[in-house]
Parts: C-alpha cells; structure tokens; sequence
C-alpha cells in the first residue's frame, strides 16, 4: 500500500534522527491519522532509552525562561534533548497559541535540541493524549532527554506523572500559602521543587514552609521513599540553576536503584494499558453500535419516558453486547 | 479527525513592534489553527522551528524594511531544507512595489499591507492549505 510506503520511509528516516521526518511523524500521530498505530507500533521498540522530565507549574512562575536554562545544561553536556511544550487548546475553536518557543534562544547549530510545541486538545490544561506517543517517537529518534513541560492547571500535574520518571513542580514566592501547596496531587506528584523567581520577598519563607510539610510526609511516609528537593531559582538571572540540575541527575540516580525507574514504568504502563482498553472500547461502542440509530435517536425515544440518563445508557449497553454474543448483530 | 492547522509566526530580525503580529495570531488561533509564537527571531531560527513544528504555514511580520532581505531567506532555506509545501505569509510595512516583487519573484504566497481586514489574512491562511488535503 503506497500509503505505508510514505510513512514507512518516515520511520525509516526518524530511527536515524532525521528531525524533520520525526515531526512528520508526531504530526500523523497527532492527528489520528489511520497510520499512527503503525507508526507507534515500529517506533515502540526503540523507545525507552531516554530520560523523562516533566516540568509543570502555574502560569507565570517562569516556566519557559527555567526551561531554556535546564536545556542548556543538557546541552552542555552533550545530551540529544528533545522538548515537548504543551499549551492550552481554546474550547470553542480548538485553535491554540503556542508561546513557549519565544525563550527558546539556543544556537541549534551548537545544541542539539528539537523543540515541539503540542496543543493540549479538549483536555483543560492535561496533557494532550498523544503527548507521550510524541515523546516516543523523539526518544526512538535518538533523544536521550526528553521534557515534557505543561501548564499547571487542572489535570496536568497527575497527567505529567503519569508519563515522566522525574517531575519538577516550578513554584514561584507569589504561589500562595503552605496550606493551598497540600493541594491534592501537587505534593505527591513532585519529585523536586523549583521555587523560581526566587529574587521576590518571600521566597525564603515558600522553601521553609515546603520544606516543614515535605519533612512531615517523610516522617509519615516509607523508609524507601524519595524525599522531595526544593531549590530556590531566579531563571532570568540564570541562578540555582546548577544546583536544580544536579539535583535532578539525583533523582535520576535514585531511580536507577533497585529497579525503581522500572516498576515506575510498569506502573505506568498499566494505566495507560488500562486507558486504552477503555478509548478502544468507547470507539468501538460508538462506532459500531450507533450503527442502526443515532443518539439523537435514542434520546428522542427515552425522553418521554422521564428516565435517568445512567438507567438508560445500562439498559442500552447491555442490549447491545447480549445482541452482539448473540450474534444477532454484526 | 480533520487537520489542525500550524503556523509559525515570527517577527523577523530585530524590530520589536507586537501588536500587529499578535493580533493576527489570536485571529488564526480563534480560527482553529495551532499558532506558534516565535517572537523575534532570524531565518535560520524560523525555518528550524517550521521543521520542528512540521509547520504547514509560516506568517512573518515586517517592519523595519527587512523584508526584502530576510523575507526571501526564509522562502529558500525552506526550499533547501526539504519544505517547500509550507506557504510564507508576510504583513507589515513596505512599498507595495515590494510586496508585488515579494509574491511575483521570491516566493512568498501573499503580503498583507497595513489596514487589510483581518478576515482577509484569516481566509488566505486558511485556504492556502486547500491544495495539500
């Protein structure tokens, strides 16, 4: 099929680094062309070499000036780095604007980086689901880092766990008191803390209050567990940058112990197992058994009925699949 | 799924007037389409970012009499890197002799001078990729 031929030169061409065949790629992915399990399926195998880091935070803690500094460094290095920035999607129009690539000054002559900018779709500031498909394919490309950075609202910092091994929470002075920090899922989801704009007043006093409530789930926590860093930044200024680097190589070393960085990985394997288990189910329900009636059609007939939405959709599902064991439908 | 469309927008060289170029940007992005914003940056940087990006447009603002210098760059480094489907789009402030040499010898799809309504970029934006669907 000419068709496979286009795509299967594409992978071709990606395994070896070629950039512009990799964003190609990302692209089918993104857009569920029909060739993206293909393309998904070759790639996987030779993924899973790279490092993982998930940057998130709120709007306006310095996030992309924190990013530009933390590639350098990789760059430096020498590491092949692979960025994926994802921006809120507008929920009426689908368009988004993308602007974390304004700090990106790097000479990509002199560092090898590949910088993507993904619009985060229906999902309030999660991730988009085809971010980590896109991180694959960087990784099988030849990326050794890859970063994935989204905005902290909403969903995003559970998302970013679920697809990274090190996720770096950035935090600002402004960033509010001790007791909105315990906000569910930030204090369990990261593994460092960047207090950025460090410059402003308070910043010593946001370090001290995080670092009391991460003593206290030490104390209340494992032996084994790894016990947040928190650093204190100024991007712009590029300060504690160094130490926010090493610190994250830290965790990285953490990892690499009693195979942690894999359970960590399988764990997350499961769930996103699990997720797709369900989108395939949900596809195949709608596409095939909304054959015969459309919903419009259904809710048309029920409506008089005056029954709840949760009885309805039972009694519908479970009509269906006896049908289907039944044979009765195709 | 229908495609999204990508564009990169960029300030090209050194002049920092924003207004006009970010305007557009919302427009394109209330249009459905995945801006990305550059800010300020030179050829070699944009056309880089396109690749990265797989951009199917690139929107280049001009207003600092640049753009019969850098306009072009960007228009053939685009061609030598192997993506010559990606459409360049100019506005700013130029003569319109150099807006008609622009689109007539050197490759750029459409100028937009000053006070062109912004449903007019929005419809060329959008109907430029027509031909690759």
């Amino acid at each position: 099929m000419e068709d496979i031929r286009e795509v299967e030169v594409l992978v071709e061409k990606s395994l070896q680094g070629d950039k512009l065949s990799t964003a190609r790629l990302i692209s089918f992915v993104e857009r569920g062309d029909k060739r993206a399990s293909y393309i998904l399926e070759k790639i996987y195998p030779h993924a899973g070499s790279a490092y993982y880091i998930g940057i998130t935070g709120s709007p306006g803690t310095g996030k992309s000036t924190l990013l530009n500094r933390l590639v350098l460094k990789f760059c430096e290095d020498k590491y092949s780095v692979g960025v994926i920035a994802v921006d809120p999607s507008s929920p009426f129009t689908g368009g988004a604007l993308l602007g974390d690539r304004i700090r990106m000054q790097l000479d990509h002559k002199k560092y090898d980086y590949f910088f993507r900018s993904m619009s985060a779709g229906r999902v309030l500031g999660g991730l988009s689901r085809t971010t980590k498909e896109a991180a694959r394919i960087m990784d099988a490309s030849g990326r050794q880092i890859i970063i994935i950075e989204t905005v902290g609202i909403g969903q995003s910092e559970l998302d970013i766990a679920k697809a990274t091994d090190t996720v770096l929470v950035i935090l600002t002075p402004d960033s509010g008191d001790g007791m909105q920090m315990m906000k569910a899922g930030l204090m369990e989801i990261a593994d460092i803390f960047a207090v950025n704009k460090s410059d402003r007043p308070g910043a010593e006093n946001m370090l001290l209050s995080l670092e009391g409530i991460l003593d206290q789930k030490k104390q209340d926590s494992e032996k084994d567990n790894w016990r947040p860093q928190v650093y204190l930044t100024t991007a712009s200024l590029n300060k504690g940058i160094e130490e926010l680097y090493e610190g994250i190589w830290k965790h990285y070393h953490y990892l690499q112990q009693d195979k942690r960085l894999e359970k960590r990985r399988k764990t997350q394997f499961k769930k996103e197992l699990q997720m797709q288990i369900e989108r395939e189910f949900s596809r195949v329900l709608w596409e095939t058994i909304f054959e015969e009636q459309s919903i419009d059609n259904l809710v048309d007939t029920v409506w008089p009925q005056r029954t709840d939405p949760q009885a309805v959709a039972q009694r519908f599902v479970q009509k269906r699949l006896a049908n289907r064991i039944a044979g009765k439908s195709k | 799924m229908e495609r999204k469309i990508k564009v990169v927008m960029a300030k090209l060289g050194l002049d920092i007037h924003w207004r006009g170029v970010y305007l557009v940007s919302q427009f394109l992005r209330d249009a459905g389409m995945d801006v990305v914003y550059l800010g300020n940056k030179f050829p070699e940087q944009i056309v880089e970012a396109a690749i990265e990006e797989d951009a199917d447009i690139v929107g280049l603002s001009t207003l600092s009499g640049n753009h019969l210098t850098l306009g072009p760059k960007v228009v053939q480094l685009l061609k030598e890197k192997g993506m010559d489907r990606v459409k360049v789009f100019m506005g700013g402030v130029m003569p319109p002799a150099d807006a008609i040499e622009l689109e007539e010898k050197h490759g750029v799809e459409k100028v937009f001078l000053p006070d062109t309504p912004m449903e007019t970029i929005v419809k060329a934006y959008y109907n430029s990729t027509d031909e690759q669907q």
